[in-house]
C-alpha cells in the first residue's frame, strides 16, 4: 500500500536564507572550455519581474549522458548537470553551462539538446517545470518529440535565443507569452 | 549495450492526483499573478526527468545540521531535535540525499532583508541547515522552535510555526519543497498556505509528531517527521 506523499508548499519569500549556493549557477566550472551563460528574466502575469524566483536546471553532459546510476547506458561520473540560480532584484537568472548532447526518447529516437527546469517562487504553491532548448539547433528541435507535443505557436517559449555570451530565455509564469509548463 | 536504446525500459513515477496544492488558490493572494493559466502539457517522463542531481556529502559542512552551533553563542529559544526518514511512496528509504532547511528565529523573524516586522533578530541564529540522509534514509537537525510569523496576506494574518524543507530525492520527478509544521498549532485553521493542500490526510502529512522518547532530558524536545517523495508505480518492471 502506497504511503501518502508529502505535499508541496511554496518556497515563500525568504528562501534566500537557505537555498542559493555560491557555485549554484555553475553547472560546469567557470574555466570549462566552451561554457556559456543562459540568462533571462522571470515575469508574472502583469509583466512585472519576479525577484523572489528560483530557477533550477538539470541536463546531460555534452555526450548526452547523465552521472546517475539509472542511466541504462551506465553512469558517467563527474558531470554535475545541476544548476541553481536565485533571481536577482530585477528578476534576472543565470546558469553557466555547456550544451548537453542528445538524450534518447523512450522509443529510441533522440531528443534535441535540452535542460529540464524547475521554477519556484513566492506565490507558487508547487514548482512548475519547463524545458530550455537551443535556438541554433533548428534541425534537432524540429525532430524533437517533446516539442512536437507543444502547440506550434507556443514552442518559442521553450527555445533560448543565441546571444554574445550564450543564450537568452525569459520565463513567463503567466500572461500572453506564458511559458509552456509540463505535467512532469 | 551502450546503444541498445530500443530496449530502454524506464520506470514511471506517476504524478499523484489531488495531492499538491492548486497553483491558482485565491486565499493565498500572491498566487493570482504567479500561476500558469494554460493547461500543463502532458509528455512522457524521459531519461531527463528520471535522473537527477545526486548531491551528497561534499555540500554539507560539519555543523550544518546543528542550527544552534553556527555562531559564537547559542540562539534564544526552545532547543528541539527534528528528525525522520526520507521515503518513497512505496516505503523504500531514500539514502544519501541532500536535505536543506530554512526557518525563522524563536520570535518569528527571518534573517532576510524582506522581513522587517518588529521582532528582534538573534545574532546567534541564521536559520539555515543542511544534511544528507544516511543509508536508511534518516536525517536529523538540531535547531530551535521557530515562532509564528505575521504576513500581509490579509488583516492580522499569521503563519503557523514552520520549517521550510527542500528535498531532491534521486531524480527530477522527486524534487520537493515543502514546510514542516508542529502538532496542535492553533493557527492551522486560519492559514491559507497550510490549507491550500485540500486533502486533510495530506495536510496531516505536513505535521510533525512530538516524540517524548527522543527528547533529551534537561536539553531538548524532539519532533519526528517523515517525508514521503514520489515513487515508481507499482507495476513490476520487465525482468529478463
Amino acid at each position: 500500500m502506497a504511503l501518502i506523499q508529502t505535499p508541496s508548499q511554496t518556497v515563500g519569500p525568504y528562501f534566500a536564507i537557505g537555498l542559493p549556493w555560491e557555485d549554484g549557477p555553475d553547472v560546469v566550472p567557470p574555466s570549462t572550455p566552451g561554457s556559456f551563460w543562459i540568462r533571462g528574466t522571470v515575469f508574472d502575469g502583469m509583466g512585472e519581474a519576479i525577484p523572489d524566483a528560483l530557477i533550477e536546471t538539470w541536463q546531460a553532459d555534452p555526450n548526452g549522458r547523465f552521472d546517475h546510476p539509472d542511466d541504462p547506458r551506465g553512469a558517467v561520473a563527474g558531470f554535475r548537470g545541476f544548476g541553481r540560480s536565485a533571481a536577482d532584484s530585477q528578476g534576472l537568472y543565470g546558469i553557466r553551462t555547456v550544451k548537453p548532447g542528445p538524450v534518447p526518447y523512450n522509443d529510441g529516437r533522440l531528443q534535441a539538446p535540452h535542460l529540464v527546469v524547475s521554477v519556484f517562487s513566492r506565490g507558487l504553491l508547487d514548482r512548475v517545470t519547463t524545458r530550455i532548448y537551443f535556438g541554433d539547433e533548428e534541425a534537432a528541435n524540429a525532430a524533437d518529440p517533446v516539442l512536437a507535443a507543444v502547440p506550434a505557436e507556443r514552442r518559442d517559449t521553450l527555445i533560448a535565443k543565441p546571444t554574445a555570451e550564450g543564450y537568452h530565455l525569459d520565463i513567463y509564469v503567466q500572461g500572453p507569452n506564458e511559458t509552456v509548463f509540463f505535467a512532469v | 549495450m551502450t546503444d541498445a536504446l530500443e530496449h530502454l525500459v524506464l520506470p514511471r513515477y506517476p504524478r499523484p492526483e489531488g495531492l499538491h496544492p492548486p497553483l491558482d488558490y485565491p486565499d493565498y493572494r500572491s498566487t493570482a499573478l504567479r500561476h500558469p493559466k494554460q493547461p500543463l502539457i502532458e509528455v512522457p517522463q524521459t531519461l531527463s526527468e528520471l535522473t537527477g542531481p545526486l548531491l551528497g556529502h561534499d555540500r554539507v559542512g560539519e555543523l550544518d545540521h546543528d542550527l544552534t552551533r553556527q555562531h559564537p553563542e547559542e540562539p534564544q529559544g526552545q532547543r528541539i531535535i527534528v528528525y525522520g526518514k526520507v521515503l518513497e511512496s512505496g516505503g523504500r528509504p531514500v539514502p544519501d540525499t541532500l536535505v536543506e532547511i530554512w526557518q525563522a528565529n524563536a520570535g518569528g523573524r527571518y534573517r532576510h532583508q524582506g522581513d522587517q516586522h518588529p521582532s528582534p533578530l538573534d545574532p546567534n541564529f541564521t536559520g539555515l541547515g543542511r544534511c544528507v540522509t544516511d543509508r536508511e534514509g534518516n536525517y536529523k537537525f538540531i535547531t530551535i522552535q521557530p515562532g509564528a510569523y505575521p504576513w500581509g496576506n490579509h488583516p492580522n494574518a499569521w503563519r503557523p510555526a514552520h520549517i521550510h524543507f527542500s528535498l531532491f530525492g534521486r531524480q527530477f520527478t522527486q524534487r520537493l519543497v515543502t514546510q514542516m509544521y508542529f502538532p496542535g498549532d492553533p493557527l492551522f485553521p486560519f492559514d491559507p498556505i497550510f490549507n491550500s493542500v485540500r486533502d486533510p490526510k495530506a495536510r496531516e502529512r505536513m505535521i510533525s509528531r512530538f516524540d517524548l522518547d527522543t527528547t533529551v532530558p534537561d536539553w531538548a524536545l524532539a519532533f519526528q517527521w517523515d517525508i514521503v517523495l514520489r515513487g515508481p508505480d507499482e507495476t513490476p518492471p520487465d525482468v529478463d
